[in-house]
């Protein structure tokens, strides 16, 4: 099966606009956020045209149409992902929250010192990457305040891979969990998740997988990976805003005591104190983003009729070109791997001269869309020896064609400040 | 094109070739200021000096790290607000605040500002307001620290 481009395009309303002035857009953000086809945007319209209700506690008919849905969106998130049952699937916000919700549940079973391997104290520790998002560098961080425990990371290559070389003395019998990204959104760089899987797993820790950039482009299976959580976010993946996934193990789920509380998440309640739903309803208080989870369920049936692997092999060509049409522009250096092998469809730069926001903002004179700036991974950037990049990340929806419009683009920038160049 | 008129002439001058750049001893206040959206950061001292008509911006000194816009708006900044009181400082900066968040229909007068009406076309980019504004913040928050240091004790 191969990607037909033209056709995906017609699926996608938003890339007929024009922008600044009559330019057609050449979205190259999708890393930030991704467009959404008719059939999500149909999908929202419809649960609320024709289904609006609210899930769990209605007894009447759109209640239960709703519940179904919602339901639904579990089932087809699970089947999306490999987990064992649907139970495991946590619907969150985003992949902030579903981090936050690992981290404050660890807090609380570290204050209610009932102990357990969810309880951290002074002495335990938390491995982190360097390349990790914010979200997934600051709940640690919190966490490590709130408990005493001490945070590690893994530093990354000049090359911009993981170093694993201290992987021994990083993961030990103290490590009680390590987090990190399947896949940098700054880099691109995809990391050896199983293989750091095993050694945490031989060390008695954790493993939780910021799965943000890999699963809108691969096929992302749990159990292959050999993680305990996972998180994903829908609006990177064609799905709407507000609505996010935290997979997790269901012996895991279970012994986890409960992040937010509030209606749906309990079994009973008195004055003094509660017990729980089982997962997942535990971590899902309040009305949840019903119309966004249906939407979801819809973004992972486009993706799966598009087919994921077509779609892998379709960005791999745009990603070879895009890294060497960059290649060649003077004074431009590619952060993170150069070749196209275990790296995804986001391409941060530098080019001497141009300034990220200043690059950024010509490109978007000429209607191309990138983003400019740290990119939420402020260490990251450090440890590469640059203030900030110029962010260009890849989509089904993305032509050759725009492609050779973001080099125009960059050289048109080094022209427009003097900064040389060919 | 459009460009140019964010990008005029006198703010690509200046981010070429910045005026009293660097940091310099002795100053009253130092602050650092940072634009967490993107990174962009200034360290700028600020030295007062007594006058008759009180107190006076002696010196601006300052270390930019970022965009055209931002160490443009540092280096135009160090250029009007050197010599001016600090009561005539602030309504520059007041003056300046009002320009950037015009949303384009601003219409600067070129007497108070200076070259730093060049700014104009940035108030129709929402994302760079905060670009051109970090050193006049940054100038405000050291003046007013200075200012506080020189109550009488």
């Amino acid at each position: 099966m191969t990607l037909d481009v033209a056709r995906i395009r017609k699926d996608f309303p938003i890339l007929e606009r024009q922008v600044r002035g009559g330019q057609p857009l050449i979205y190259l953000d999708s890393a930030n956020t991704s467009q959404k086809p008719r059939q999500v945007l149909d999908a929202l319209a419809d649960f609320y045209e024709r289904h609006n209700a609210n899930i769990h506690r209605a007894t009447h008919q759109l209640g239960e149409e709703a519940t179904q849905a919602y339901e639904g969106a579990r089932v087809t998130v699970a089947g999306f992902i490999g987990a064992a049952e649907p139970a495991e699937v946590v619907f969150t916000k985003n992949v902030s929250e579903a981090i936050n919700l690992v981290a404050y549940s660890m807090g609380n079973a570290s204050a209610a010192r009932s102990g357990g391997r969810f309880a951290l104290g002074p002495g335990d520790e938390i491995v982190i990457t360097q390349m990790e998002h914010h979200s997934n560098i600051v709940p640690w961080q919190l966490l490590c305040e709130r408990t005493g425990a001490t945070l590690r990371w893994f530093r990354v290559t000049p090359e911009g891979r993981l170093d694993t070389s201290d992987i021994d003395e990083l993961i030990t019998e103290r490590t009680k969990l390590v987090a990190l990204a399947h896949q940098s959104n700054v880099l691109g760089t995809i990391n050896p998740v199983r293989a750091i899987a095993g050694r945490a797993h031989a060390a008695g820790a954790l493993v939780l997988v910021d799965a943000a950039q890999s699963v809108p482009h691969m096929p992302v299976d749990v159990a292959a990976l050999g993680a305990d959580f996972l998180g994903f976010t829908g609006h990177k993946m064609c799905g709407p805003t507000g609505i996010g996934v935290l997979w997790g193990r269901r012996e895991l789920l279970e012994e986890m005591p409960p992040f937010l509380g509030g209606g749906e998440m309990i079994e009973t309640v008195w004055m003094e104190r509660s017990t729980f739903a089982p997962p997942p309803h535990k971590f899902e208080a309040g009305t949840m983003p019903i119309a966004e989870a249906a939407a979801l369920a819809t973004a992972i049936g486009y993706l799966g009729e598009v087919g994921l692997p077509a779609l892998g092999e379709y960005e791999h060509g745009l990603v070879a070109h895009a890294l060497d049409a960059l290649r060649e522009i003077d004074g431009l250096r590619i952060l993170g791997p150069a070749e196209p092998v275990d790296r995804g469809a986001a391409i941060s730069f530098t080019v001497d001269g141009v300034h990220p926001h200043d690059m950024s903002q010509v490109l978007d004179e000429h209607g191309i869309a990138v983003r400019a700036g740290h990119h939420c991974a402020w260490p990251l950037h450090r440890a590469m020896g640059v203030q900030a990049s110029t962010r260009a990340s890849f989509y089904l929806y993305n032509t050759h064609e725009e492609v050779d419009a973001l080099a125009g683009g960059i050289r048109e920038a080094q022209r427009f400040f003097g900064a040389g160049g060919r | 094109m459009r460009l140019e008129s964010l990008y005029q002439e006198i703010i690509l001058d200046h981010y070429r070739h910045p005026h009293h750049a660097g940091l310099r001893e002795p100053f009253d206040a130092e602050v650092r200021h940072v634009n967490p959206v993107c990174g962009d950061e200034v360290t700028m001292r600020v030295t007062l000096k007594d006058s008759d008509a009180g107190p006076v911006v002696a010196d601006v000194s300052y270390d930019a790290l970022g965009c055209s816009i931002s160490q443009a708006s540092a280096s135009v900044l160090s250029d009007l607000l050197t010599g001016r009181t600090v009561s005539e400082g602030m309504e520059i900066n007041d003056e300046f605040l009002a320009l950037m968040q015009s949303q384009g229909e601003g219409e600067p007068d070129e007497d108070v500002l200076g070259d730093a009406v060049a700014f104009a076309g940035v108030s129709k980019y929402p994302a760079r307001i905060k670009c051109a504004l970090l050193a006049w913040m940054a100038w405000k928050d050291a003046t007013a620290q200075a200012m506080g240091e020189r109550e009488p004790a």
